[in-house]
């Protein structure tokens, strides 16, 4: 693993668990194949996808990909930061197909596009609602289809 | 109430009537629907019989878990992860608890005592689990009795359960740092009365159910999942090792006391057709049950013998006052009954909330290999494979 890693130099943070390399957006496909298809990693397993919003003082977002290897026991992240407006970033699920329904997660609750993804449609909220929730300025609609969407105490009864 | 066709355009179909042949159909299967386990809808492209292509739709039962736990601390959170997995509340609340300790450095502090507890309710939670698995499948395919014998056996469980936390299915018992309150006088008896009692139970379940003829007619060599494919999906749990691959988090990681305990890991044979087929992951859960029994057993010896009560004995000694962990990633994951749970934390190291909380549900998951394995089969196995994959809708759509 240090070996592809230091290919493309880079060096896992201190901070993390488990080790976790950033990379840039553009050798993302090329890192994430690499890491797949090599003898030496063969990591093939993707445990899940992170997209976070890292709040509009930082105006950056972040996908995290876990990686696992079965028969190494070996397990890494792979961090790509973007720009909060119009995050883009290209798709996984060619290599792994359950970047799929991640990937749609993410665009659904955060509004990060994954190009050449298959289906990219929202999987968690309705089609139609409005916003993408687990940004941290997000600020809900106020109707839906005619709903009150912010929870409202119901008034006592006035004639008693 | 009127038509109202502006409400169509909030969970539209994928297919559209349009651009089918002849001979296909479009067929609406849920959102409430008997088969699909709880609230999921699946669109079918059929003809005839044949189930061409499966969309299914998902989030009817989103809470938005990931939202609340932004802005609820640390310790708060455990109510929700409850509500993920509502069937087997205790093995979500140890993943959980895990990752936190794991944040602030206690993990290894924890008393062995506090540990075997949890492995052992977490065990018990997980027959539970199981339980629902089989008797729900058995409804699925029609057969009526094994449910019952099934439910009468869990409430066993249940009220175990009730007895130790207060409530039958959420129970907030495992505690960041401990749990909410030991074992309560002469549980450890009684769980072993349990045991006794249903391991019989299990042989009559095996043959009531799993090794019945029509059961078998009607899983065996249907939803075959490959192991290749079951990987790259992400399948994780009885799913994966019923495609033939001894893989199991308690053994591979080795987290809380597993390493101590004798169990086997059970794995698809393809006794009955091929390997990785509705009825292999019936079986493989059966066999789980009985390790599950074992662990409880191993347990409970470990409980009354080397770690037994003690007057001073506090299991909420090391629970933190204040849950603040190190600026940090941390991605822990745990053998759900399901599958893997995941959680991945970010902690800014300013506040006692997580900054991010992503649960990586087993359920959503194996839920997606859906679609890969049921294409081409019949209407009724496609019931019969969506039962296999025995998904919660709590954790589907969190």
């Amino acid at each position: 693993m240090n070996a592809v890693l230091e290919k493309y130099q880079l060096s896992p943070e201190s901070s993390a668990y488990p080790p976790t390399v950033r990379v840039d957006s553009q050798n993302l496909i090329l890192l994430l194949t690499e890491l797949r298809e090599n003898p030496a990693t063969y990591f093939d397993m993707l445990s899940c996808v992170t997209g976070i919003d890292n709040g509009p003082e930082a105006n950056t977002m972040e996908v995290i990909y876990h990686l696992y290897s079965i028969p190494f026991h070996q397990s890494l992240a792979v961090k790509v930061v973007l720009p909060r407006e119009n995050p883009e970033i290209e798709s996984v699920c060619h290599l792994w197909k359950t970047a799929e329904w991640h990937e749609r997660e993410a665009y659904d609750l955060l509004g990060i596009r994954f190009k050449n993804h298959p289906d990219l449609r929202r999987i968690l909220l309705p089609a139609d609602w409005v916003g993408h929730p687990l940004r941290k300025d997000y600020q809900h609609q106020e109707y839906y289809h005619g709903v009150h969407v912010a929870y409202q105490a119901p008034q006592p009864p006035s004639d008693r | 109430m009127s038509y109202r066709p502006d409400l169509l355009v909030s969970e539209p179909n994928k297919l559209t009537v349009g651009e089918l042949r002849t001979e296909e159909m479009i067929l609406n299967l849920g959102p409430q629907h008997p088969s699909t386990h709880g609230v999921l809808r699946l669109e079918l492209l059929t003809d005839g019989e044949i189930v061409k292509d499966v969309v299914p739709h998902i989030g009817y039962l989103h809470r938005c878990f990931e939202k609340h736990a932004e802005s609820l601390p640390y310790n708060q959170v455990i109510p929700f992860v409850d509500r993920m997995d509502y069937v087997a509340a205790m093995n979500s609340e140890h993943a959980y608890a895990m990752g936190v300790e794991k944040m602030l450095g206690i993990s290894d502090q924890l008393p062995k005592r506090v540990e075997y507890i949890r492995v052992t309710v977490a065990e018990l939670n997980r027959i539970a689990s199981h339980l629902i698995a089989l008797g729900t499948y058995g409804l699925d395919l029609g057969a009526f009795t094994p449910f019952f014998w099934i439910m009468r056996d869990r409430e066993h469980i249940l009220r175990l359960l009730e007895w130790a936390s207060g409530a039958r299915m959420l129970y907030n018992y495992i505690w960041i740092g401990g749990l909410y309150y030991d074992l309560p006088v002469g549980f450890e008896e009684r769980c072993r009365e349990f045991v006794h009692y249903f391991r019989p139970k299990l042989k009559e379940l095996e043959n009531l159910l799993i090794n019945n003829k029509i059961f078998i007619d009607r899983t065996a060599r249907v939803g075959v999942l490959p192991l290749d494919l079951a990987i790259n999906c992400g399948v994780t749990g009885p799913m994966l090792r019923a495609s033939g691959l001894r893989f199991d988090l308690r053994r591979v990681d080795g987290y809380s006391v597993y390493p101590e305990l004798a169990f086997e890991v059970p794995v698809g044979e393809g006794k009955m057709g091929s390997v990785g087929d509705c009825w292999d992951r019936a079986w493989v859960r059966l066999r789980e049950m009985e390790e599950s029994l074992r662990i409880v057993d191993q347990c409970l010896a470990a409980l009354l013998g080397e770690h037994k009560r003690t007057r001073d004995f506090d299991p909420q000694a090391l629970v933190p006052k204040k849950i603040r962990p190190k600026a940090q990633d941390l991605y822990v994951r745990a053998e759900n009954p399901k599958g893997e749970l995941g959680f991945f934390f970010r902690a800014d190291g300013k506040s006692d909330v997580p900054f991010r909380c992503k649960a990586r549900a087993c359920s959503f998951v194996n839920l997606s290999v859906l679609p890969h394995i049921s294409r081409g089969v019949l209407l009724a196995d496609l019931i019969a494979i969506l039962g296999s994959i025995d998904i919660v809708l709590g954790e589907v759509d969190r």
